[in-house]
């Protein structure tokens, strides 16, 4: 059957054949490069779009329906009003790292691809600490937005990136304890690993309430760390100034927007990855030929599915839920998030000791 | 006690969410509901809500004659000084000297639609009316008198 990982094994076959291995292996990078600056293209035009398209239907609105066939090209010309705009720089600002700092939102989104298993065997690269990986290099994103508010030489700014770095920071934990439940139950830091124990069923349904307390308070947590409303508090509390990147035009804002989307996609792909089974079809148990029929589903669709779903978990909730305030944010947090993750971790550690999940 | 008030929190606020969640996932899913007015390209089946108001104007009747008595309630009921009544006084045919108006100006730019000159005024002289599109290029042309030329008060108004 047609799969990435044939293309992958094709391409690769032919450029050892014709290279050395060294040039093939830097072939190969820069292919992988390409891939995935596309992708994120192609993903900040999507996704856009389905924002849009969620929140009118939620709102009882008709959404974009001006640009293309039913308004689809709409987020293809924003893009390209974006490219024309002006890029300014304010006179007062620190043009170095005022100019660095949407390319490092960009590159933390870019990195945080590297583990991730897109379909079976397909993965940038396939690292034995790939969730740790992915929990250190996250917290580098909190580096580029303090940047920002820092360097742009305004106090909104500057409040808007303290407020977000509290809050990136501070989400960082319950996150970090969710995704540790399921490293517990798998006993495995590597992504493909994780996706291969289950096989038998994907760990939201093997790992009973504890597991399913683990997602929520995720999905919470994540939300949080992407700055996503209801936890949108680096773009404004109650002013609307949009917060770190008030001063960002053109371009550069466009980055800082595409950065967010990106690390929606990606933290939807690993929650999806963690506790819904990444590409892995829909098993039960020892059902061989249940089992069998689902695996007739490429699994980049499945991936793929679930990497939506998820998104689609937290669009509903952007256009659901009111406006944190930054002390309530702070209180959910550490006053509810984490000490129930804490004790959810100890359940969990137990009910892996004591061989409890199925 | 603390444990038991912290876990009836936490299950308080997972419960208001899901009633939130619920109802935005209804309207997710019953899409048909349509509330947006696609405006320029409806102008000719666009059916304003009741209570939409657009402007005051002074209702005229066949005869060219308001119920206005000028007796600047209005004016004064007005938050934000959009209305300015101008009065002069009439000879009535017995001789006596009668007030009445000469202008009454209202300056729609300043108009917030609160209606409370609608609601102030004894006689039900002005009303708000429903028109919407008031873009102009230059501002003095919001500044409307709202008594037609020539009018006077209709019989039998004090």
């Amino acid at each position: 059957m047609w799969s990435f990982n044939k293309i992958a094994g094709i391409v690769d076959q032919w450029l050892n054949q014709t290279f050395n291995p060294t040039w093939a292996l830097v072939f190969e990078m820069v292919i992988v490069g390409v891939c995935v600056i596309g992708l994120f293209a192609v993903l900040g035009l999507v996704l856009v779009i389905m924002e849009r398209r969620v929140a009118a239907w939620i709102q009882i609105r008709l959404g974009p329906n001006r640009v293309g066939p039913k308004g689809m090209l709409q987020s293809l010309a924003d893009t390209v009003k974006l490219l024309v705009k002006e890029g300014m720089t304010p006179a007062g600002a620190d043009k170095f790292l005022f100019n660095l700092a949407p390319y490092i939102a960009m590159m933390v989104a870019m990195l945080l691809m590297a583990p991730i298993a897109f379909a079976k065997d397909f993965q940038i690269w396939n690292m034995n600490i790939g969730v740790l990986y992915v929990s250190a290099i996250s917290s580098v994103s909190v580096i580029g937005i303090l940047m920002a508010g820092w360097a742009s030489n305004n106090k909104y700014s500057l409040m808007g990136a303290m407020r977000s770095g509290a809050q990136i920071v501070s989400y960082e934990l319950s996150a970090g304890l969710s995704i540790l439940a399921v490293v517990v139950l798998t006993g495995s830091l590597n992504l493909n690993e994780i996706v291969l124990s289950q096989a038998d069923g994907w760990w939201i349904f093997k790992g009973h309430i504890p597991v399913i307390i683990a997602f929520i308070i995720f999905i919470i947590a994540v939300t949080a760390e992407t700055n996503r409303a209801p936890f949108d508090l680096a773009e404004a509390e109650s002013e609307l100034t949009a917060g770190f990147h008030t001063e960002y035009s053109g371009m550069k804002f466009a980055l800082f927007f595409l950065a967010e989307y990106i690390n929606v996609f990606i933290v939807c792909a690993i929650g999806a990855t963690l506790f819904l089974g990444g590409w892995m079809p829909f098993h039960i148990g020892h059902w061989e030929s249940f089992n069998h029929i689902m695996d007739y589903v490429p699994s980049s669709i499945w991936f793929f599915g679930k990497t939506f779903f998820m998104i689609f978990l937290i669009m509903w909730f952007r256009w659901t839920f009111p406006r944190l305030r930054i002390d309530q944010l702070l209180n959910l947090e550490w006053k509810y998030l984490l000490p129930i993750s804490m004790f959810n971790i100890l359940l969990i550690t137990a009910m892996a000791i004591l061989g409890w999940h199925f | 006690m603390f444990i038991t008030n912290y876990i009836k929190d936490v299950f308080g606020a997972l419960k208001s969410l899901a009633v939130g969640l619920k109802r935005t996932g209804y309207y997710f899913t019953h899409h048909k509901e349509i509330i947006t007015e696609q405006y320029p390209d409806n102008r000719d089946t666009l059916v304003m809500a009741d209570r939409f108001k657009g402007e005051v104007v002074m209702p005229h009747n066949e005869n060219n004659e308001h119920k206005c008595t000028g007796c600047t309630a209005c004016e004064l009921a007005c938050p934000n000084a959009t209305i300015k009544v101008i009065t002069k006084f009439d000879i009535t045919p017995e001789g006596k000297k009668k007030k009445a108006i000469d202008k009454l100006v209202y300056h729609l730019e300043l108009c917030t639609m609160c209606n409370l000159c609608v609601v102030a005024c004894p006689s039900d002289a002005i009303v708000m009316a429903q028109t919407f599109e008031h873009s102009v290029y230059d501002r003095s042309e919001l500044t409307k008198v709202l008594n037609k030329p020539d009018s006077k008060i209709m019989e039998g108004i004090e």
